[in-house]
């Protein structure tokens, strides 16, 4: 087994709102008022191994892209450790952190939110590596011809705006601004979702492509599954902040544990389903700001049983690899124990 | 049985600085009542502004400048405004993606929804009320009721959409446009959507226009597909027939593109180049300048052949189709 790159053991990212002048005044008077807290993540454990593409999957608000910038370093943790390379971040000198800081790279979902309007992309791409010390000034020029040929873009569009760019054009400038640093993990977040079909097939095989050549880890965050589903090793499902469920991206397919991964897995669209009929899940996802007591999923859970508003249940192994969050996989293995006398 | 919608050699264009944009450019389909047509294509196709055009809803500085839309025989285009209201809403209904643009956040759910009864039926306000209530409840919101006095920012995005879907049933109208109308939701509330759109559509016999970029949902919803490029359907068929042995090679492209038929972790086979800009698309077939069976005939605009299953296409993939 290869070398573990980054690793998070318990991590915790909340986000509270202060009251307000009129809020606190209420509360002085009497008013059951409290802050609200959004509990975007919520005590999550996940390595990435060198060079290994690990999907992060779940719907909107389940907390995947905050884990993304937290793993990044883009956002300070509530609580819980990071390691890179096996050191505490914490404990990381003022140049170790700079290293891993240029060594983890953000891809974002709209590259005309992240790049800059008003700079050329000589500028948006060069301006990094230039104040790194990656390379000098005079040669930012032919650096940056080189990244933007290594993403399949013409070199000799280096002058342009990013307004003169189609939205594909536009994902690989952010790609080439990611590479410009040298980076050894790339955090995707959504990076192909706003990608018309054709243009989207493009881009993953450009992913794959950089990371044959470069030996790239990715972490790549999609809600879209058949995308993730092509490109991953392993897979993640997150579920309102906590991780149910990993497995290498086999298993994850084809013999979900969790009964929220079988719920999504089903309710997929696909191109090779006609007219199907749709079994869908109940309900709504919660509010992170209320998160359900004991297992996150049981007000929707087809198969809820008496411990699943109670206890939360722990992201625990089932097999090699493959590790899920579910009170049924002790019921399981206690009834196995239990044999005869059941 | 004639079909509920005709639309034929529609043309919109609109006006600009940079020349004139032939948004939709000589487009032709029908719908049956209970089908589901599912208006496939990527972003700038033109499939959305063919559902405006339909509905009326195109403004200056575009213009439906040519073609005949006919709704259960009578044509749309150039109709005067006045019987162009009593058609929408009530016989035409629209699903938008954000169902904010057909909500008016100041207003609660129960003013709206009896507004738009009474807009169209004489019947007396407890009686909409009475309806909007109903409708909610067949779209699946739990205690309608309660859910009437609430507001649009009360609601999850999923349940603004079925409101805006129950809006679009409350006159039981014979065609419903829907664009993008699950794009913008998560997978299983997109299911639960889905559940309910193809039951709704077989029960009352409603004729759909699924407007969309996802093939994956087409796929699972529509009985029937149109493949739009550059304006114009490019393919248009039974969905087994367009989605499994497509004559066109865009539509090719454009399944063998997606991820899902793809071997996990082979290169995937993207259609090469990208969409011409709409104010300078090739002459003759548009996507000649990325199909790899162009040749110079290419260059001249290819017929619409084959019924029920046709495709404007020099070169089509079909064994035993002349070219």
């Amino acid at each position: 087994m290869t070398a573990t790159l980054i690793e998070g053991r318990g991590l915790v990212r909340r986000f509270s709102r202060g009251l307000d002048a009129a809020e606190k005044l209420a509360r002085v008077l009497g008013a059951n008022i409290s802050e609200e807290t959004v509990h975007a993540v919520e005590g999550v454990d996940i390595a990435i191994r060198q060079g290994e593409v690990l999907g992060l999957v779940g719907e909107s608000g389940c907390g995947k892209s905050t884990l993304g910038r937290l793993l990044a370093g883009l956002l300070p943790l509530t609580e819980g450790t990071l390691l890179w390379q096996g050191k505490d971040v914490a404990s990381l000198s003022r140049s170790e952190a700079l290293e891993m800081r240029l060594a983890v790279q953000v891809i974002f979902q709209d590259p005309m939110s992240s790049l800059n309007p008003r700079k050329r992309v000589v500028d948006l791409v060069g301006e990094a590596p230039r104040v790194h010390g990656l390379v000098r000034a005079g040669e930012v020029d032919d650096y940056v011809a080189e990244l933007l040929e290594k993403v399949g873009l013409d070199p000799s569009y280096r002058k342009r705006y990013p307004h003169q760019f189609s939205g594909g054009q536009r994902q690989r400038i952010g790609i080439a601004r990611a590479l410009a640093v040298k980076p050894r993990l790339i955090v995707c977040d959504e990076s192909v979702s706003a990608l018309d079909v054709s243009i989207q097939a493009q881009v993953i095989n450009l992913f794959m492509d950089l990371r044959e050549e470069l030996g790239l880890t990715y972490l790549f965050i999609s809600h879209d599954l058949s995308v993730v589903k092509h490109i991953s090793d392993r897979v993640a499902i997150m579920y309102l902040g906590r991780v149910v469920e990993t497995a290498p991206a086999d298993t994850f397919f084809a013999a979900p544990n969790h009964p929220y991964t079988a719920a999504l897995l089903r309710e997929l669209p696909s191109v090779k389903e006609r007219r199907r009929d749709f079994t869908p899940i109940r309900g709504e996802i919660p509010s992170p700001l209320h998160p359900p007591s004991g297992c996150a999923f049981h007000p929707r859970c087809p198969r809820i049983f008496t411990p699943c508003a109670q206890a939360r249940p722990a992201l625990e192994p089932i097999a090699d690899g493959h590790l899920s969050a579910c009170h049924l996989n002790q019921a399981a293995a206690v009834s196995l124990t239990a044999g005869g006398s059941a | 049985m004639i079909p509920v919608l005709v639309v034929e050699n529609l043309e919109t264009q609109f006006a600009s600085s940079a020349g004139l944009v032939r948004a939709v450019d000589g487009v032709s389909f029908s719908v049956d009542r209970g089908e589901i047509l599912g208006l496939v294509g990527e972003s700038g196709s033109g499939k959305s502004i063919t559902g405006f055009s339909i509905l009326g809803l195109i403004e200056p500085p575009g213009r439906v400048a040519g073609g005949r839309i006919l709704f259960q025989g009578e044509d749309l285009v150039g109709l005067p405004t006045e019987r162009l209201r009593r058609l929408r809403g009530k016989k035409i209904a629209m699903i938008f993606q954000d169902p904010m643009m057909t909500l008016n956040p100041v207003l609660s759910i129960e003013t709206q929804m009896v507004e738009a009864v009474l807009a169209h039926d004489a019947v007396s306000r407890e009686e909409a009320r009475v309806r909007s209530r109903d409708a909610l409840g067949l779209v699946g919101i739990p205690s309608p009721e309660e859910r009437l006095k609430a507001y649009p920012h009360q609601f999850s995005g999923g349940m603004r959409q079925r409101v805006a879907i129950a809006i679009a049933l409350l006159h039981k109208p014979d065609l419903i446009i829907a664009d993008e109308p699950t794009t913008a939701l998560d997978v299983t509330i997109q299911g639960q959507i889905l559940f309910e759109v193809r039951r709704l559509a077989s029960e009352f016999g409603m004729a759909l226009i699924w407007i969309s970029h996802d093939l994956g949902v087409v796929a699972s919803l529509a009985d029937r597909i149109a493949v739009m490029y550059a304006g114009r359907i490019v393919e248009t068929g039974a969905t087994d027939d367009v989605l499994d042995r497509p004559a066109h090679p865009y539509t090719r492209g454009l399944m063998e593109a997606l991820p899902a038929n793809a071997m996990r972790g082979e290169r995937l086979h993207p259609i090469p180049g990208l969409s011409p800009s709409p104010l300078a698309r090739p002459a003759g077939c548009a996507f000649r300048t990325r199909c790899f069976a162009a040749s110079e005939v290419c260059k001249q605009e290819p017929k619409q052949q084959g019924s029920g299953h046709s495709f404007r296409c020099h070169h089509p993939l079909l064994p035993g189709v002349a070219a």
